[in-house]
């Protein structure tokens, strides 16, 4: 397995096919009296979180919990050295000094894990850098995506919303065209990336005429504050074109799946309704992402690695 | 002291001199220029095998004094520049305070000639504190001991093509230069890296290349419409080369400069993530690249500036996002020039030696620079053409190390650098 997991560029679809193959051994962990599992007995893994989170750090901690890994939590909030100028680097090198092995790594800015994959030698995972990537979502979500159809090759997904922004988009499609999917991005054209030739996939600026195509719906989050940018006229504008609601998730496929990476914006890119709708995975996304992580940790730190 | 530069090859586009020649440099002048010269009691610097030039004129350094003098000093940065051959250079004026009267342009001035390695030559503000609204003090730059004959607001673009429009018209009374760093605040907030391909994979906001090249098209009219020279800082872009090349066809008074990292550098670089590869304008495209390379060739760009931009250690060790933009350029600038330029015979040596000295000692009307004649101050380069070395930043005499070429292998070292006829760099042979 790899060293670090910076990107979803480094996984292959063999190694993507592991790690939800293991992560689907871990899933029932979770089901037994005794939830742990004595695999890292002896191992340090530091949450390392630059930005505010609440699923991805809780899920990760979880994870090397369960599997027994001593864990501690490093949040760069008001308090912290890194607000009273200490740079990336020293951080680095602090924890790096204290002997983890691991360190999931969150931060605003795109490309602070790679920065620190150069610094430390403990093992780096990519926890969401700023608008680049978020590989350990995109793991839960093909994981969740598997689940019900059992294969990913030939899917069909539209990704609606702010692609442009989002790491979880990124690291989707790379995943998702690895493992053979179809990827359409959605969304008004302020929200979408420009010079993708390369990534593979279709782009549409209406969202009801591929509804009944789409095999899985996955709304990203559209940020207040692109709104105030000026890349929409307004929230209730997006919501009328973009918004998932009980009229369009009519229009999906019966079998069809919803998904969002969470937090969602009741009301705006997806109403309650379809939030709370049957064809929503939103909360097996957040259960699946548990057993996703213990086996992507599993993998990394775990065997005969000293 | 005097010094007898034997057997090198002597280059002086200006003075239409390419020969095998000594060089006799006494009193601070160029003495004579012959062949066999001896002289009594001149020291000999063997230059076999090496090329003698005027010393290069960068148009565009940041020395960071006064403000930041923990990233560089108008004495470090002068080191920096002879140990790259250069003997003039033009210093920005976006210090701390900044260069926008005449009492900050004499400081930086009185402590270039403290110095006394190169001739250091301020450049005063555009607008008050670079604020883009308030003129400068021009005359009294202008007439003050620094002599300012280039303004700018370097670090931004001037956003308002009425204050543009009116700076242009009142530097004509000087024939004063308005030097643009071209810019459009709305087009490029927020950027870190050019828009393109690269910047959308790796999550970075970009800067679009229109960007650039709206203020250089902007200014271009605006020169059209005013008579004032202007001048436009580091481009970057295909489209900028090409409203240069047309605006010097139409014969108006328009100048430009390139660095060597938007000639030997693409946004490939920014995969990395490293900071030291964040520079403004950012790193662009192989076609950018290209065009840059070939504006350099036919001679639509005047210059190769190194845009010197020292930052300390602790501010490139941040994320990409956070970390100031900025690369040191003097002791390189050479190097890349005959690794990317002449090596490749994008340039002959002649052309790449004119682009570093002649042509920018021109823009700035600097008499005693680029030059090598009888008479003439001896502001000299010596360097060797094809000696190969291996940049490495803790060599540098520049206090800051944020280049990123480090590691690299290049071809072409600066040997001597004499400036007003004092041996004021002599760098060792491996």
């Amino acid at each position: 397995m790899i060293e670090h997991l910076l990107s979803m560029d480094q996984l292959g679809a063999a190694d993507i096919t592991q790690i939800l193959d293991t992560a689907e051994t871990f899933r029932h962990v979770a089901d037994r009296p005794i939830k742990k599992l004595p695999t890292l007995r002896g191992r340090t893994v530091c949450n390392l979180f630059y930005e505010p989170s609440t699923r991805t750090r809780i899920s990760f901690e979880l994870a090397a919990k369960r599997l027994s890994a001593d864990v501690i939590n490093f949040s760069a909030d008001a308090k912290s050295s890194v607000t009273k100028g200490e740079s990336f680097k020293d951080t680095a090198w602090t924890l790096e000094a204290m002997g983890v092995d691991a360190i999931i790594v969150r931060h605003a800015s795109s490309g602070a894990p790679h920065q620190l994959a150069r610094w430390v030698k403990a093992s780096v995972i990519n926890g969401g850098d700023g608008q680049h990537e978020h590989p350990t979502q995109a793991l839960l979500d093909l994981f969740s995506i598997r689940d019900h159809f059992k294969e990913l090759s030939g899917l069909k997904v539209g990704i609606v919303g702010d692609i442009v922004h989002s790491r979880v988009a990124r690291s989707n499609i790379k995943g998702l065209r690895t493992m053979g999917a179809d990827v359409t991005l959605i969304g008004p054209p302020t929200l979408l990336p420009r010079h993708i030739d390369a990534w593979g996939v279709s782009v549409a600026h209406e969202l009801d005429p591929i509804l009944p195509d789409l095999d899985v719906c996955y709304l990203l989050r559209v940020q207040a504050e692109r709104q105030s940018e000026q890349l929409f006229p307004s929230a209730g504008e997006y919501s009328a074109r973009w918004g998932l609601t009980k009229a369009r998730i009519e229009r999906l496929k019966p079998d069809a799946l919803v998904m969002h990476p969470g937090p969602i914006n009741r009301g705006v890119e997806i109403s309650a309704e379809a939030a709370d709708s049957p064809r929503s995975i939103i909360l097996e996304q957040v259960a699946n992402g548990l057993a996703v992580r213990m086996s992507l940790l599993y993998l990394m730190l775990g065997g005969d690695k000293s | 002291m005097s010094y007898l530069v034997t057997g090198g090859r002597v280059i002086s586009p200006r003075d239409g001199i390419d020969e095998r020649s000594d060089v006799l440099i006494d009193g601070g002048h160029i003495e004579t220029i012959g062949q066999g010269l001896s002289a009594k009691g001149a020291e000999r610097v063997d230059a076999t095998g090496l090329i003698v030039c005027p010393g290069f004129v960068d148009l565009h350094a940041h020395l960071r004094e006064p403000g930041r003098e923990d990233e560089e000093t108008i004495a470090s940065g002068s080191d920096a520049g002879a140990a790259g051959g250069f003997t003039a250079l033009c210093a920005m004026p976006n210090t701390q305070p900044v260069a926008d009267s005449a009492s900050i342009v004499e400081k930086v001035w009185a402590l270039g000639r403290e110095a006394g390695t190169l001739q250091v030559v301020p450049a005063g503000a555009l607008s008050v504190g670079l604020e883009g609204e308030r003129m400068a003090a021009y005359g009294a730059m202008a007439t003050s001991a620094a002599r300012v004959k280039l303004f700018t607001d370097d670090g931004h673009g001037v956003q308002d093509a009425g204050f543009a429009r009116r700076a242009m018209e009142y530097l004509v009374a000087f024939d004063g230069i308005y030097a643009e760093h071209c810019e459009d605040a709305g087009l490029a907030a927020g950027g870190h890296m050019h828009e393109g391909e690269r910047s959308s994979s790796l999550g970075l906001r970009g800067v679009p290349a229109a960007a650039e090249e709206i203020m250089a098209a902007r200014d271009i009219d605006l020169c059209r419409l005013t008579g004032c020279r202007l001048h436009l800082l580091h481009i970057s872009t295909a489209r900028t080369v090409e409203l240069v090349r047309r605006a010097k066809d139409e014969g108006l008074p328009v100048t430009a400069e390139a660095t060597p990292h938007h000639f030997a550098l693409t946004d490939e670089l920014v995969e990395s993530y490293d900071p030291n590869a964040k520079v403004n304008p950012p790193l662009r495209t192989d076609e950018d690249c290209a065009a840059i390379r070939a504006g350099l060739a036919d001679g639509t760009i005047d210059a190769i500036a190194t845009d010197h931009a020292p930052h300390a250690p602790e501010e490139k060790e941040l994320d990409f996002a956070s970390a100031p933009p900025g690369m040191i350029g003097l002791e390189t600038a050479l190097a890349i020039t005959m690794t990317e330029l002449v090596q490749p015979g994008v340039l002959s040596l002649d052309a790449a030696i004119d682009l570093l000295s002649a042509r920018p000692a021109a823009i700035l009307g600097l008499d005693e620079q680029g030059s090598i004649a009888q008479g003439r101050a001896a502001n000299v380069a010596i360097f060797s053409p094809d000696e190969r070395w291996t940049v490495d930043p803790n060599a540098f005499r520049s206090k800051s190390r944020n280049t990123p070429f480090a590691g690299r292998e290049v071809v072409g070292r600066v040997r001597y650098t004499f400036f007003e006829g004092r041996l004021v760099y002599s760098g060792v042979a491996e």
